[in-house]
Formats: C-alpha cells, structure tokens, sequence
C-alpha cells in the first residue's frame, strides 16, 4: 500500500508540472500584459512599460520564465515558496492565504449539508420507489438541478434576505403562514413515513400538529427575537436524539446502545450549566474542542459499561448521539447571542446580508458575535450552494441503492430474517456509499469551480474573485498562484478517491500488481 | 386515498402483465424502447423538449451556409424598435405585452401583442432576443454533451476493462485533465475563443468535459469486470471485444446515460455561468447566461427581463434530466423486476388495511 501510495505522488508531481506549465503557457501566448500601456496617454509610459518589463520578468520568453516561477514554488520544500508577485505589486501567496479559508468557508459548509440532505432524502425516495414522494422529490431534485446559481441567489436575495429582513422589524408570524409552513411539513412527513394509509395519517397528523403548535408559540412567546432553547427544552431534545439514532442505527430494542446514547444524553443534559459558563471565556478554541474530546470520551464510558461484546457499532451510536447533543448546544448558545446581535446598532434589525463574507462595521472580540456574524453571511450562498447540491446526491443515492437492493445477497439477508433496518443500513447503505464516496470526493476537488460563480454573486473576496481578476489582467503570477492551489486539491482528492474505494470495496484490488 | 391504491393495484396488474410479456420475441433494443415510451414524465418532456427546440429555432433566422431561413418572428435579435409606454404600470417603459388570460379572470383580452415579452432598456424586442439566446444554449448543451459522453465512455471503458498500464495512463491523463476545474478552463478557453462564435466554444469545452464520466464509467467497468457473468462469459470463450460490448456496456449503460443527460444539462449551466462572468458568448450575440447576467439587477424594476431567460433555462435543463431519468429506467435490466415487486408489496398491505 506505501509503495503504491508513493508510486501515485510521484505520478501526481509529474502531472502537476506538465499540466501547469501548459496553462502557463497557454495563458502568457493569449494576451499581452502591457496592452493597458499601448492606449495610455501618460507622458511616463515608457518608464512605466520598463519598470512592468522588470516586474514581471517579460524580458524573458514565457516558456523558460516559467522555471523562474517553478523555481520560487520549488522553495516550499525549504519553506520559502515565491508565488511571485501580482501586478499591483503584492505578493501572491499572501493574498492566496487570505483567500484561501473565505472559499473553503464557503463551499465546506454547503458541500456537507448537500451530502448530508441528499443521501437522506435519496435513501428515503428509493425505500418509497414510485410513491408520490418519490415523483415529487425527483421533480425537486430535477428543478433544483436545472436552476443557474446567479439566477437563484438573486430570487434568495429576494425573498430571503430583504423580506425576511422586513419582516422582523415587525416579527408577527400571520395565521395563513403557521396553517401554510405546518400543512406542508405535515405532507412531507407524511409521505415519508407512510407505508400505507394509517401509517400516512398518523405522520399527517403529528408532523402538522407539531409545528403548528411550535410556530404558534414560537410567535406568541416572541422567541424570534430572543431565541434560546433553555435547559429543560435541552434535556428534553438530547432524549429524543438519543432514541432517534438508537433506532435508526441499531433499533431502540438493542438494549447496549440505548442505554448507551441515554446515558450520554443525561451526561450531556447535566454539562447544559457547566458549558453556559465555559462558552463566557475569552478564548473559545480550547473550550470547544475540549468539549469534542470529552464527548467522545463519554460515549466510550459509556459504551464499555454496557456492552460487552459488539462494541464498535454501540460506541458508533454514542459517539453521534453526543456529537449531535454538542452541536444544539453550540446552536443553542449562539441563539443566545441572536437578540443583542441583532438589535446592536451596526445591524439595525437587519441580519440577512446580501453581500460580503462578514461585516465591516462589526469590531469585537467576542468569539460568539463574530461567529454568529460570519454565520449570517454565509446563509445565502449556502443555501444557494445547497440547493444545487443536493440533488445530484439524492439522484445518484436513489439509483444506487435501487440497484443494490436489487442484488442477490440482498435477498439472502432478507431470507436470513434479518429484520428491515438491519437490511437496508448495514447491507444495502454500506454498498451504496462505495460509489457515492468517489462522487464526494472529486465534487471537492471542483470547489473553486463551484465557487467561482458564487463569489461573484455575493461578492465574497475568495479564490473565484481573485481568478476573475487574473484572467482579466493577464496576470500570470496569480493564475498560476490559484491554480497550484487547486490543482494540488483535484489531485490530492483524487488520490484519496482511489484510496477508499480500494478500501471500501475489497473487489477492486488497488495497485495489486507490484507493490 | 381508496382511489390512490386502485390506481397502484392496476398499475401493478399492468405492470406484472407488461413484465411477462415484454420480453418475448423483442431485441435488446425494442425492449429499451418499449420501456420508455411508457414512461410518461420522460415521453412529455421529449414533446416538451422538442417543441421548445422547433419553436426557438423556428423563430429567428438561421443561415446554414448560403441557405438563410428569414425566422417567423418579427423582429430581429439586434434590432432596436421604439419603447412601448402604454399600459404599463409603474411608469416603466417596456413592459411585456403578453397576456395569457382572458378577460373575464384579469379584465384585459387574451394576446399576443406587440412584444410579448416586453423589451430591454434601449428598446430591443426581448422575445427576439430569448430566441436567440436560447438557439445557441441549446447547441452549445448539445455539442458539449455528446463529445463529452463519447469521449468518456471510450477512454473510461478501456481505463476500466483493460486495468494495468494502460488504466495508469488512462487515468493520469484525465487527473491532468481534472485539475483544471471546467469552469476555470472554461473561462481560460472562453475569453480566448468566444468571440469565434458559440459553436467553437462548445467544441472546446466538450474537448474538456469528459473526465467525469469518464471515471465514472471506468468505476463501473472496474467493479463489473470482476463479477461473475464476465467470468462465465469468458470461460464460454467470448472475445474480450464481446465481452465490452455485450456484456459489460449493457450493464453501464445506465450509469452511462445518467451522466451523460446530468453533463447535458451541466453544459447549458456551464454555458450561462460563463457567460455570466462574460468569459462565455460575447455580446452582440446573446445567450441565456448573458441576458440573466446582463439585466440581473433590473429585478426590481423589470423582472421580465429576468425571468424570461431564467424560465427557459430551467424548462430545457428539466426536460432533458427526464428525458435521463426515463432512458435510464428504460435500460436498466434489473428495474422492472424490482418495481414490480414493490407494487405488489404495496398492493398487499393496501389491501390488508
């Protein structure tokens, strides 16, 4: 596995080195730098073509100034590399640097949730194959796919940044809207969990009736404006979340894992007050992942008390059940810092922003406000992102379980007794995510790609700003900059593509021929 | 409710009586056809698509050469008419004068008009100019489409069947190939070549378009080769170009088509994000992309000149994922089996209740 694992680096430089010294060139024979001075009327210009000559080094033809750019790059392995410098005389690898998290920032966040969103609702709408859920996701999935992100964002603009921005200025939820947002959940659920008529009614119903009663206290309770879920709400909700992922993962009956994310959830309830005054310190780094260690810690406790053998999916259940708990716990602290965020005089009641990745009037240092901040601004291209996303997974889960529980050892578990869940999670999910896997990983590699576009619409200053800048002024320094960026991302995702799936699918033998 | 399960139960009937007489007496390719004629959102969205392409194409002039079809539509993409003022609301000037209902729902009659769908800001008839723009996202999508589909099918097939050395080179030529992100190298080739029209430009992009497919295919290929059919078949002493193409090129065709109808519909957003970001079809021809990027903060004041490109794009992308989605039913060995199982399991707890 080393020898193959270093035989693909080696393969990988060598692409890297041939791919990038086409675009090099490709990109230095399509334009000239110096086209801006041929139209000046500057008296100076002569100076200036002389002193942009040196800069840039155009004194020497484009295919050996590329050694000198090589060169620079080269010094990585003695921890000097040179990008070189752009036009406006900065150098390369420091705005990159810059760039680089505002892209990531942008694209991680929605990349996860798509996935998460998409082989949720792909599994379901296979389980559920030509239902009328299954046809209403596929036409969802179909439209959410055909739509262009810059026609999107604007709608999102829209309707969820300006008017919901208007509407919390005066935050009274109308009657028609609670009948509406609850008539439509009760739909959803119902679809999902309806087998057959009964099944449908009582999901209908629960659903409908639950976040009718949610929103309607939500609005009589002014909780928009000072939300937080309160440690009673918290115990409350850990509980549930403990069960739910004991069922879906190993069914509420298998008494170890149960007992197992219960306990996590009482553990997790009773740090409800300690965490409340943790979250007040001033640097919050340390706080939060210690908070993950102990997590996991206490699922692992929690598991080798109550299970003695079959410990690995037990302590799987624990640990997510506690990470999720984490996670409403940060949510619920940042609901906390919601009120005073938005009543603060640089936001003025308006919370939802169009453009920007933060905002520059805010300047504090509390970890939670800029947090919450940063939060904010990545909504719209987020949801913008995600909705884009997303279908491509559900489509592509949905195939590929349906071809899986198609197979014959399908059949043979179903025949052994196994009961549903056991079936679908651990024999047909497991095979389904084999090909998914290699999906995700080379939709990664395409996130500046992906960003480039979203940038632009919400006027982020991250990687797809600055190539469009580069491309317009023929500045090779900093196409080069970004492509060495992304192009060392496609190919480490790649090579961690092939990894997995050699792991994930003991038929495929990688490099099993030498090494 | 009762009438959803009677639906389901002949369906099922249908279905069951379908799947044990289909297959006698038809080839592989009768039987693909077949399939998708009855699949119902597929066979409306090829009316749909094909409309739309006839009418868009219909609409403006065409030259093919010294051939030049005039268009039936009025006016030209590029000519600029006087603003129509009367009836607008607002004060805007512009404003599309379709009006789809008639005039006992909104008062006013049921027309056409002068342009229906309103004008741009110096007073070019924006139908003209959909039309347009819509001919050449359509070409570009299906240029780019199928180079991209045939070019990665082959490279991925031979990657994938043939492993060892020549999956190596394969492969490390289309990872050259991906780490140029499309729409990076897109704008890379389009700010170069646009200006040659938007023909050359899809040629281009398709050149680059096949990697994903292309490792696709080869996934596939690389998990079907080891299964036991292909054995069985090469123990029967099949040749390894029968093996490809009868064996194991059915069994992808699928995965095949899916990807090539997502690259289809990818390509006509390529097409529109690039020209959104103006590295795309350059102005004075149109296309989608650039009318939405052009006339995106019109919003508030002239939303037509937002929608109508918008709608176009989506209503084409949509058809054409259908389109997929019934190909890839219709190819698929296994799917009709598995469906109609589930029919009958959900026929049998329908009448349970």
């Amino acid at each position: 596995m080393f020898g193959f694992i270093a035989r693909r680096i080696g393969v990988l430089l060598v692409i890297l080195f041939g791919s990038s010294y086409l675009l090099y060139n490709l990109q230095a024979l399509s334009g000239d730098p110096l086209a801006d001075f041929k139209t000046s009327r500057d008296p100076e210009v002569e100076s200036q073509i002389k002193a942009t000559i040196e800069q840039l080094r155009l004194d020497v033809p484009a295919p050996l100034r590329y050694f000198i750019w090589l060169r620079g790059v080269l010094g990585i392995f003695i921890g000097q590399p040179d990008f070189g410098k752009v036009r406006t005389g900065e150098p390369v690898g420091e705005i990159l640097l810059d760039a680089i998290p505002v892209t990531i920032r942008l694209v991680f966040g929605a990349t996860i949730i798509a996935i998460l969103l998409g082989i949720t609702i792909g599994v379901v709408t296979a389980l559920r194959q030509y239902s009328r859920f299954d046809y209403s996701m596929t036409f969802v999935a179909f439209l959410m796919f055909s739509l262009p992100i810059f026609w999107v964002a604007v709608l999102l603009k829209e309707f969820m940044a300006i008017q919901f921005n208007n509407f919390l200025s005066e935050p009274n939820i109308p009657t028609g809207w609670i009948m509406g947002i609850s008539g439509f959940i009760a739909l959803f659920f119902g679809a999902i969990l309806g087998r057959s008529r009964r099944t449908f009614w009582i999901g209908f119903f629960s659903a409908g009736a639950f976040t009718a009663l949610l929103l309607a206290v939500i609005d009589a309770r002014g909780w928009i404006l000072e939300p937080g879920i309160g440690p009673i709400f918290f115990a409350i909700m850990s509980l549930l979340i403990a069960f739910g992922v004991t069922q879906i993962s190993m069914g509420v009956g298998h008494k170890p894992s149960l007992f197992a994310s219960l306990s996590v959830a009482v553990v997790g309830s009773i740090s409800y007050f300690p965490m409340q005054a943790l979250f007040k310190r001033e640097s919050q780094l340390p706080v939060l992942l210690g908070g993950l260690v102990v997590a996991f810690v206490v699922a692992g406790i929690a598991t080798f008390i109550f299970a003695r053998i079959d410990r690995g999916p037990v302590y799987r259940t624990a640990s997510i059940t506690a990470f999720i708990i984490g996670i409403i716990m940060i949510v619920d602290k940042l609901m906390q810092t919601w009120g005073p965020y938005v009543s603060s005089g640089e936001v003025q009641y308006r919370p939802v922003p169009t453009i920007g990745e933060r905002n520059p009037l805010i300047e504090t240092t509390d970890f939670w406000v800029a947090l919450l901040d940063t939060l904010l601004h990545m909504f719209l291209p987020t949801v913008a992102l995600t909705l884009i996303g997303f279908a491509g997974y559900v489509r592509y889960t949905r195939g590929t379980l349906l071809d899986v529980l198609n197979q014959d050892y399908i059949r043979t578990a179903r025949a052994k007794g196994l009961n549903e869940r056991t079936v679908i999670m651990r024999h047909a999910f497991r095979n389904t995510m084999i090909p998914i896997v290699t999906l995700l990983v080379v939709d990664f590699a395409s996130v500046v790609g992906g960003a480039l576009i979203t940038e632009n619409v919400f006027a982020w200053r991250g990687m797809g700003t600055l190539f469009r800048q580069a491309i317009g002024t023929f500045d090779l320094n900093l196409l080069m900059g970004i492509f060495f960026v992304t192009a060392t991302l496609a190919l480490v995702a790649n090579l961690v593509a092939d990894l997995l799936y050699s792991a994930l699918d003991p038929r495929v033998r990688v490099g099993s021929g030498k090494s | 409710m009762s009438e959803e399960s009677k639906q389901s139960s002949s369906g099922a009937d249908m279905q069951s009586d379908i799947f044990s007489k289909e297959t006698e007496g038809l080839s592989q390719a009768q039987i693909v056809r077949k399939r998708f004629f009855q699949h119902k959102a597929a066979m409306t969205s090829l009316f749909v698509l094909l409309g739309i392409v006839f009418f868009v194409f219909s609409a403006q002039s065409i030259a093919l050469g010294p051939v030049k079809y005039p268009g039936w539509w009025k006016y030209d993409y590029e000519q600029i008419s006087d603003l129509r003022i009367a009836e607008c609301e607002g004060g805007v000037v512009g404003c599309p004068s379709l009006d789809v209902f008639p005039s006992f729902i909104d008062g006013t009659p049921m027309q056409i008009g002068e342009h229906p769908f309103g004008q741009d800001d110096i007073g070019r008839d924006y139908f003209a100019m959909v039309m347009r723009g819509a001919q050449r996202s359509l070409l570009v999508m299906v240029i780019i489409g199928t180079l991209g589909a045939a070019l990665g099918t082959v490279i991925g097939a031979i990657a994938g069947f043939f492993r060892g050395w020549v999956d190596a080179v394969l492969m490390r030529f289309t990872d050259f190939i991906i780490t140029v992100p499309t729409i990076v190298l897109g704008s890379v080739i389009g700010y170069h070549f646009g200006n040659l029209g938007a023909v050359f430009l899809a040629f281009f992009l398709g050149i680059f378009a096949w990697t994903g497919i292309s490792r696709l295919v080869r996934g596939e290929f690389l998990k079907l080769r080891e299964l036991e059919f292909v054995d069985a078949a090469r123990v029967a002493g099949a040749s390894t170009r029968r093996i490809i193409f009868k064996h194991i090129l059915p069994n992808a065709v699928g995965v095949i088509i899916v990807s090539a109808t997502l690259l289809m519909s990818g390509a006509i957003l390529l097409e529109t994000g690039l020209s959104y970001l103006g590295f795309g079809v350059v102005p004075p021809d149109v296309s989608l992309g650039l009318l939405i990027s052009n006339y995106q903060d019109a919003f508030t004041v002239r939303p037509w000149l937002f929608w109508w490109p918008g709608l176009f794009i989506i209503a084409v992308a949509l058809c054409v994922n259908f389109i997929g989605d019934g190909l890839r039913d219709a190819f698929d060995p296994r799917q009709r089996r598995g469906m109609s199982r589930k029919d009958k399991a959900s026929l049998a707890s329908g009448e349970s209740k």
